[in-house]
């Protein structure tokens, strides 16, 4: 092949478009040049669009004109877009905490030598696989309030004596969307975890032993510090994935019972798809963006404070 | 690492792991046998004397049966399986170039350029599918395929770029000068040098990239309307609860035929699907 090219280059001259791309910035424009336009118009232009919208009063069939910020001023004052924030900021919480610990756990058990481990790996993988919302419509199922399998073996185990309505009552429904949550969320991070703790040599951990370290020291003082960078980066993915989360709660609940369970993007799925207030509903999404935008930053610059470490 | 006798092996290594597995995969269990339940067992409440939810007697395909003759789901597995593939081809071909270019070309702004690719990674879609409805709308995309082929890649491309820079980054120099010196053009030495090179990690995000195109919900629910352009996970979610009754039965047999093929894909590349994903993370 090298010959060819050769041969084909002091018999007839170049093309002048391919001695272009021989220039590494005219190459690179071309390289990158798909991604750009896709990037640009299918993310770079709805954000535009998307606050030029929520400073608008458009709705459905209506381009609305333009109204500043009244639709911001009007959310303010909405008791359950407050509700929404709370229970984002509460549910990413909770959940991030029971992952981390979850999944490190589940990665220290994966993390030795047995039989099997490959099959259980990917077994364990599974439900980070599965399409979220067909395996959330299984957990409805499951928490039925007439024909729960877990009120039935609660019931058989002697704990309950009536039935417990999972998604009938506001805090009960958060929790059972956030055991969805935490049950999808593990096995990812059980699954990084467990591929950084592979990087960390066992001979640091047969040094301390040597040293007399007890197990949970020989833990915190070196593995946890070595894992801390792997830690950062999935931690940064989950926190956004489960932030802007939607499935999961539009499955269990549709924001049920009486608007308790919204999240950030069931409440402006509610009032800018259902309802038709498109302005509205934008500006709900893009409330959004400040609070992402620091939850990126601030870990970012953690993630790299402990990288330079 | 564990020393001792056999049951502290038992008690803190074994058991919790057998523990995580089961309830990591219950929900799965549920679903399958929900779908053979015949609807009389189905439906019987939580504390009734005759209730043996783990097991059936009776197994039954009506619930499947359903799904093929009374609703259109051979169509959304057909939509979905194209969707997906559609959009995975088209986020790899542009990653593939643009994290080339991003990890083995000198130009300007290309720090930031990968800083900016970073940044769109990390973007929700939640963020902005009302304004995108709007654009789809816009450019007469609404209910059509193209609207999802053409709009997941805006998070798969992120995605895949970013997997690709790494492998590439990993790949020697020398390889490609070698190339060059024997006379091959920048474009061929990248075509036929280091891209074959390249194909494990083409593979881990391919196969990440259909994983992900086939969970996406909230574009394909908004962006679709007429019940045969609608993906598995849309139409199931729309078609099988009539107001506020649930088609059990038939639910979990859509989740269980609907999961199957991602299933099978994952199971047969298992461990490019993890290398690509712990790749993701160690950026």
């Amino acid at each position: 092949m090298a010959v060819t090219a050769l041969g084909a280059g002091t018999a007839r001259r170049p093309v002048v478009r391919l001695r272009k791309m021989e220039d590494e910035r005219w190459l690179a424009l071309a390289l990158l040049a798909p991604t750009a336009i896709l990037l640009g118009l299918f993310i770079a232009y709805p954000f535009a669009e998307g606050v030029m919208l929520s400073l608008s009063s458009a709705r459905v069939g209506d381009p609305g004109k333009f109204v500043g910020l009244k639709n911001f001023f009007k959310l303010a004052d909405d008791n359950i877009f407050w509700t929404s924030v709370w229970n984002t900021f509460w549910y990413t919480g909770v959940t991030t905490v029971f992952k981390l610990a979850l999944g490190l756990w589940l990665a220290m058990l994966l993390n030795r030598h047995f039989r099997g481990k490959a099959i259980v790996r990917a077994f364990v993988l599974l439900p980070f696989i599965i399409p979220t919302v067909l395996s959330t419509f299984a957990w409805k199922w499951m928490f039925d309030p007439t024909f729960s399998v877990i009120n039935w073996t609660l019931f058989k185990v002697g704990l309950i004596s009536a039935r417990i309505n999972w998604l009938g009552d506001a805090d009960l429904a958060m929790a059972s969307i956030m055991v969805v949550n935490i049950w999808r969320g593990v096995p990812f991070f059980a699954i990084s975890l467990l591929a950084g703790l592979q990087t960390i040599s066992p001979e640091l951990n047969e040094a301390a032993a040597i040293d007399g370290a007890r197990p949970w020291n020989r833990f915190w003082y070196v593995t946890w510090p070595l894992l801390l960078p792997v830690t950062m980066v999935v931690m940064l993915f989950s926190v956004i994935q489960t932030f802007a989360d939607f499935q999961l709660v539009y499955v269990m609940t549709g924001g049920g019972p009486a608007n308790a369970t919204h999240l950030f993007a069931t409440y402006a799925y509610q009032i800018g798809i259902v309802s038709g207030l498109l302005s509205e509903g934008a500006a709900v999404s893009l409330a959004m963006f400040p609070f992402l935008f620091v939850i990126v930053v601030v870990q970012l610059l953690y993630i790299r404070r402990v990288e330079t470490r | 690492m564990i020393e001792g006798a056999i049951w502290r092996r038992w008690v803190f290594s074994n058991l919790p792991l057998i523990l995580f597995v089961v309830v990591l995969l219950f929900p799965f269990y549920w679903m399958i046998i929900t779908t053979f339940r015949p609807d009389g067992e189905l439906y019987r409440p939580w504390n009734a004397a005759n209730n043996m939810p783990f097991w059936t007697n009776k197994p039954t395909l009506e619930h499947i049966y359903y799904l093929f003759e009374e609703t259109n789901f051979a169509r959304w597995m057909f939509n979905t399986m194209l969707i997906a593939a559609a959009s995975t081809l088209i986020s790899l071909f542009c990653g593939v170039l643009a994290g080339y270019a991003l990890a083995r070309l000198n130009f300007p702004w290309a720090g930031s350029l990968g800083t900016l690719i970073f940044i769109t990674y990390l973007v929700p879609q939640t963020l902005l599918f009302i304004p995108l409805a709007e654009i789809i709308r816009d450019f007469r995309l609404g209910d059509t395929p193209w609207s999802l082929i053409l709009t997941y890649p805006t998070f798969l491309i992120p995605f895949c770029t970013w997997l690709m820079m790494g492998y590439f980054k990993a790949i020697p120099k020398e390889l490609e000068e070698c190339a060059r010196i024997d006379g091959a053009s920048r474009l061929k030495a990248m075509i036929y040098i280091i891209i074959p090179v390249a194909v494990p990690g083409i593979l881990s995000s391919g196969i990440i990239a259909f994983t992900l195109s086939w969970n996406e919900f909230i574009y394909a629910l908004v962006f679709l309307s007429s019940p045969d352009q609608k993906t598995v996970a849309v139409g199931v979610t729309s078609e099988l609860i009539r107001g506020d009754v649930f088609f059990w039965g038939s639910l979990m047999a859509g989740a269980l035929l609907g999961s199957i093929p991602v299933a099978i894909v994952y199971s047969f590349f298992v461990e490019h699907y993890v290398s690509g994903l712990t790749g993701s993370v160690k950026g």
